[in-house]
């Protein structure tokens, strides 16, 4: 059993409910990213791990090389599942929408 | 370009009245976020919480209001709330187990909240917590994390049993070199590194660091770390573990993310006073104790203010456990300074209540600043020492007001 799946264990035994409120939720899918190509890329894998406030608020101050090493983070380190398909469709969105030249 | 004689004219009554703030250091001008974090920031309510300033809903990250900084007590439906990793799990008190082992423990044992409220000396006292990112949207220029203001911190009455106390009744062998520390919160996939903190074993050992209980005389918030949480005074909040479900001893230091690679900074570039030496690498070392800091709490940028009439400015002054010896106060761009008046001593882990009455006699612009040193003579700077997550920002306060 890997370590992840040991801590869910162990959280229903000490738990009665996982998690988040339902309040923070309905209020998170009231957030919208800007409209354009790759959005819904950015949607389907970010949103696994983390609201997409982190995308606004980190904006527009990075460059296309800093959005890239926040790809590359949440890749290696965070074990993000994206798609090598996947990585360029979102760092042009995020540049585009999120970042500065 | 102001010169020094244009600048002068405006002196009235030991107040200077400043063009622009040309005088003074671009560094030093309010800094403001970023507009998207700015933008995004609505008051929200988490369950059991007052509207705080919403930074993000999952992980949920969420600052105090500075208005809420008029007690020297933050108010625990009020006190900010820092996650690293979505699923925190609603802990029922009476299923909670604390683990107490590892490699350098001879006796390892399990305690339930019971037990550990009962089975050792509980121990009170006031004390920080503030996020080592805390007024990290100031950063010039920005870096990514969490855009906080200043409010990314509180001040509580923690009550607890000592750790020490706790790891004595484990039995410690003689070679320990760091305790280490987690949480019941998980990330949402297997591979995100679980949120795993390390203390070294002298500051594991200091009589103030607890295992806590009690926020204020109440149990602790969810969002705080219910129901057992460390208390690591006069360090940064990373090392304060929320939902505390184990305690190691061991004789190798904690290799994962958030020791080896989060909360570091570059080494050399800060008067780094307490060390955890297992920790330091080449580059960069693990953040430890806070820095001498103040903040003024009512009194905002822009706010009018009547020439003629006594205004008191009003504030706190923290550190990292030497407790705070003076806070001054400037209304010319930080030319002249004035000692202001310290309130009620709550310990040199507490934040320090203080008060300055002026005067403006004529119209115009003031800057005020805030200063703050502690027992040990270290002050605030004036530049903001850069590193590339945008930690322990201490830089001197600058706000703006207008008098008419």
């Amino acid at each position: 059993m890997s370590a992840h799946a040991m801590k869910m264990l162990n959280t229903l035994l000490l738990a009665l409910v996982a998690a988040f409120s339902a309040t923070a939720l309905a209020d998170e899918e009231q957030i919208k990213l800007k409209e354009g190509a790759g959005r819904e890329t950015v949607m389907a894998n970010c949103v696994m791990c983390h609201s997409i406030d982190y995308i606004p608020m980190n904006s527009p101050f990075m460059k296309k090389a800093d959005w890239q090493a926040t790809i590359d983070k949440m890749v290696k380190v965070m074990g993000a599942p994206i798609s090598q398909d996947d990585i360029p469709v979102i760092l042009d969105y995020l540049t585009k929408y999120y970042g500065v030249e | 370009m102001l010169n020094r004689r244009t600048f002068l004219k405006g002196v009235v009554g030991g107040f200077a009245v400043t063009g622009p703030g040309l005088l003074v250091p671009r560094s030093l001008r309010a800094g403001e976020l970023p507009i998207g974090a700015t933008e995004g920031a609505v008051l929200a309510a988490l369950s059991g919480k007052k509207p705080l300033i919403k930074r993000t809903y999952r992980p949920p990250n969420f600052e105090t209001p500075v208005r809420a900084f008029s007690d020297v007590i933050t108010p625990n439906d009020q006190f900010f709330v820092r996650w690293h990793l979505a699923n925190i799990p609603q802990v029922v008190a009476e299923t909670w187990r604390l683990k107490v082992g590892g490699d350098s423990v001879e006796h390892p044992f399990e305690l339930n909240l019971d037990q550990l409220k009962r089975s050792f000396e509980p121990v009170e006292l006031f004390a920080v917590c503030q996020c080592a990112g805390n007024r990290r949207g100031f950063s010039d220029p920005h870096v990514p994390g969490i855009q906080w203001r200043a409010g990314a911190m509180g001040n509580a009455r923690w009550k607890g049993a000592r750790l020490k106390d706790v790891l004595a009744r484990a039995g410690l062998k003689a070679d320990a070199l760091e305790i280490v520390f987690d949480g019941a919160d998980y990330g949402a996939i297997d591979k995100t590194p679980d949120f795993i903190k390390s203390l070294p074993l002298w500051k594991a050992l200091d009589e103030n660091t607890l295992v806590a209980y009690e926020m204020n005389g109440e149990a602790l918030p969810h969002w705080n770390g219910f129901p057992v949480r460390l208390v690591v005074p006069g360090w940064e909040g990373t090392y304060w573990m929320k939902q505390l479900i184990s305690i190691s001893a061991m004789p190798k230091p904690e290799k994962g993310f958030w020791m080896s690679t989060a909360y570091r900074i570059p080494k050399g570039k800060f008067p780094l006073i307490d060390r955890f030496l297992s920790q330091e690498g080449e580059a960069n070392t693990p953040i430890t104790e806070i820095l001498v800091n103040s903040l003024m709490t009512n009194v905002e940028e822009g706010q009018h203010l009547r020439a003629g009439k006594p205004t008191t400015i009003e504030g706190l002054a923290w550190d990292g456990g030497y407790g705070i010896r003076t806070v001054e106060v400037s209304v010319d761009g930080g030319r002249a300074w004035q000692e202001a008046q310290l309130e009620k001593d709550y310990g040199r882990f507490s934040f320090r209540a203080w008060r300055h009455t002026l005067t403006p006699h004529q119209g115009g612009k003031y800057v005020l600043m805030t200063k703050a040193t502690n027992r040990q003579g270290s002050t605030q700077p004036y530049e903001f020492i850069f590193n590339p997550a945008g930690y322990r920002n201490n830089v001197v306060q600058r706000i703006t007001v207008e008098v008419a």
